[in-house]
């Protein structure tokens, strides 16, 4: 197979989305629209205590007074928020005790997604929660992380369970007015992920979870709370892949992280929703709202790998709080087809010797535009804030798009910033090269963007890292041959 | 094993190569001389399968068979090896990253599984070895940062790890000193064996001390204006190549 920019770009058009499909489980759906009565709807369903009935009212009322923001540097047609459907429960919904219990198609929709639970059970170290369509419908490793204090569990139950954390800490970090999308999630969210280490515990797994979209024209609002008592460690995985379906799918989560006092919590995601196909119809957008909070002495460090959606909005951040606290930003955006991604990171330096550090890498292949936009703002009050901020674009072809833009912010004469940037393209000699020690186009490829996004790569666990070389290769190859 | 008939190629509507006859047997080293700009590399980048080169007339054979159609990763997995004049960088991907890739994909190709971690290691240390290549050297980025030496060096390594049927090295001594001349060279002629053959490409006599070779060439505005054995080399170097040149037009 010869390699032409030409040629590259039809490759890349052809290319399949290799998790399509849908699994055809009956679910349990309210009709579709939005207003107080169904606010009231979903909170009973999930016999919600009223406080959290009236949060989520107080979420509604915001929300209705927003508008949807326009500064992204995206364009798409604008879900219409009446036509969506915001509860979406799959029928059966037991608590299994055995996979033998777990409807079969369930368990297939998991193999097509290569985390059969039988797998993952015997994955040394790896507990997973799945979600869904909105509700956990299976957790594994709870004993484990029961022995040592670990509460890891669908938001839901938390809000049952453990109402006083949840009470204390949702929407202290995201509050409900913060932003458009966050305010719809605080008023609709289905369901989500809770996770809480008390003080001085390590956790001793990575603990991940499943998202999965799946009931036609449902919205799914995911919320994540993650709270890390003083001195402990968790490290987190969220990854995702979505059936194809020919109309957009909105997401719009809200992922909330506490690190008290001297407390470090890791956070990677591997996201790969269907991005729409080569007319760039259909596909996922995907708008989150992710932040993070560090106490004195913490540090939050968020690891992305986004491959999918046909439009991301998302900039997960950190608000350096305490004193001598850290906040990591390591991400990987790639785009293809008509996709669109606005991604970057918001690191606010509030307390003294605060340091940060952002490594951006965006891949565009197609007539896609892959945006960095990143915030680092310092704080009068932050004496010696430090930052580095590092953002690589490589591009494929001619008809696709990188863009960066830094802004910088600060009050404090202090502070020490630096920004790096780069822009690189794949070039045919390099193609060459690989093809004549034996290496095709395709595998070049993919070998190149790798390298390009070690930095990032590297910081993932390990069996992730391996997830996502995956998705890279899956989303930027095409059936060369 | 080669056989090259009245080859013409260009770029561009530009003529670079004008009538090449060249053959070459199992176990024979060819030495390929000539001045800047004369095709050397366009030759080796047309045998390797380089595409935007455009074939106009004449064939290349490999075994018998044409490969004029044939992908630049299939000659490869044929046996054909291009050590480059300037080899390019690859960053994030390191030496060793990179070739087990390459053995793997040839195996690949010939519907062998990965070779097992073991070997790889085994032979990566033996050919490392050889070649005088510190571990360290191993883990870094493809070519990135290299000295013009460190590059030639790393692509002799790859000769020796893919162990090809037909290597062709573009200029591998520019670049090396005396004695990473000799350890190169060294390399090489482990190669050698009566089923391999190597076309060196060079400016000067210096490298063909150390790989002998059976037949030598001298390239002029694409075509071979002079073939004999190695003592024409030696010849060249005394009288320059303004002498091949008046040659020609005498
Ligand atoms: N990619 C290219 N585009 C245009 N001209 C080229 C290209 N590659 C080589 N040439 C031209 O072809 C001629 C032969 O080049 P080359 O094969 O590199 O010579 P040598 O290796 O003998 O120095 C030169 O005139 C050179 O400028
Ligand atoms: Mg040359």
């Amino acid at each position: 197979m010869a390699y032409t920019e030409e040629e590259l770009k039809k490759e890349l058009e052809t290319k399949e989305y290799e998790y399509g499909f849908y699994t055809d489980i009956e679910s349990d759906t309210l009709p579709k629209g939005l207003n107080e009565d169904i606010v009231k709807a979903i909170s009973l369903k999930k016999n919600e205590p009223e406080w959290m009935t009236e949060w989520r009212l107080e979420a509604f009322r915001i929300w209705q007074e927003m508008e949807e923001p326009e500064w992204a540097n995206v364009t798409y047609e604008k879900p219409d928020f009446q036509a969506i459907s915001y509860y979406s429960a799959p029928n059966k919904k037991p608590k299994y005790e055995s996979l033998d219990e777990v409807d079969p198609e369930l368990l297939d929709t998991f193999k097509k997604l290569g985390i059969s639970l039988d797998e993952q059970k015997k994955l040394a170290g790896v507990a997973v929660d799945v979600v869904m369509d909105s509700v956990s419908v299976a957790t594994t490793f709870k004993k484990t992380l029961a022995e040592k204090g670990i509460i890891f569990c669908s938001i839901s139950e938390a809000i049952q369970e453990h109402p006083d954390l949840v009470k204390k800490y949702i929407g202290s970090v995201v509050p409900q007015k913060d932003n458009f999308y966050a305010a719809l999630n605080s008023a609709v969210f289905s369901d989500g992920s809770f996770c809480y280490i008390p003080k001085g515990v390590r956790c001793p797994m990575e603990l991940s979870t499943y998202f999965r979209i799946n009931q036609a024209g449902t919205g799914q609002f995911e919320r994540t709370l993650v709270v890390a008592d003083e001195g402990s460690y968790v490290s987190y995985l969220e990854g995702c892949t979505a059936p194809m379906r020919d109309e957009n799918q909105l997401h719009a989560a809200v992922v909330e992280l506490i690190a008290l006092d001297d407390a470090e919590i890791k956070y990677s995601t591997v996201q790969n929703w269907f991005p729409g196909n080569k007319e760039g119809k259909g596909g996922v957008f995907n708008f989150v709202t992710k932040r993070g909070l560090c106490e004195n002495n913490a540090k939050i460090s968020w690891t992305q790998v986004e491959t999918g959606s046909a439009v991301t909005w998302k900039y997960p951040s950190c608000v350096l709080k305490g004193n001598n606290s850290i906040g990591e930003f390591y991400s990987i955006a790639v785009t293809n087809n008509y996709q669109q991604a606005d991604t970057g990171t918001k690191m606010i330096h509030l307390g003294k010797n605060t340091k940060s550090t952002i490594i951006s890498k965006g891949i565009s292949a197609g007539k896609s535009q892959n945006s960095y936009r990143g915030l680092v703002q310092v704080n009068s009050r932050a004496e010696n804030a430090r930052n580095f901020s590092q953002c690589d674009s490589l591009l494929m072809g001619n008809e696709c798009g990188a863009h960066t833009f830094p802004y910088i912010e600060t009050k404090n004469k202090s502070a020490q910033i630096e920004h790096e940037a780069t822009t690189s393209k794949i070039g045919e000699d390099q193609i060459f090269y690989c093809n004549q020690r034996g290496i095709d186009t395709e595998k070049a490829i993919a070998l190149i963007v790798n390298g390009f996004s070690k930095e990032v790569l590297n910081k993932l666990p390990m069996e992730f890292a391996v997830e996502a070389q995956k998705l890279l290769e899956i989303s930027l190859e095409g059936s060369v041959g | 094993m080669l056989k090259i008939n009245d080859l013409h190629a260009g770029i561009e509507g530009k003529k670079i190569l004008k009538g090449i006859n060249l053959e070459v047997k199992p176990g024979e080293v060819h030495a390929i001389m000539g001045p800047n700009g004369s095709g050397k590399s366009t030759l080796a980048s047309v045998i390797a399968g380089k595409e935007e080169f455009e074939i106009k007339k004449g064939n290349i054979e490999l075994d018998g068979e044409d490969i004029e159609e044939m992908a630049p990763e299939e000659r490869s997995h044929n046996g054909i090896f291009l050590s480059f004049q300037y080899p390019v960088e690859i960053p994030g991907v390191s030496v060793t990253n990179f070739i087990k890739t390459a053995i793997n994909e040839s195996r690949k190709a010939q519907g062998l599984e990965d070779m097992p971690a073991n070997e790889m290691l085994k032979k990566i240390r033996e050919k490392a070895e050889l070649l005088e290549i510190d571990r360290k050297f191993l883990s870094r980025s493809l070519n990135e940062g290299f000295s013009g030496g460190e590059k030639k060096r790393n692509e002799i390594f790859q000769m020796a790890m893919l162990e090809p049927k037909l290597a062709i090295l573009d200029e591998t001594d520019s670049g090396l000193d005396i004695d990473a001349l000799r350890i190169v060279a060294n390399g090489v002629n482990k190669l050698r064996g009566s089923d391999n053959a190597i076309i060196v490409i060079t400016h000067y006599q210096r490298l063909l001390d150390y790989i002998v070779p059976d037949f030598v060439h001298v390239l002029h505005d694409g075509k071979i204006v002079k073939s004999g054995g190695k003592e024409l080399a030696l010849e060249l170097e005394e009288k320059g190549y303004d002498w091949v040149k008046q040659e020609t037009v005498a």
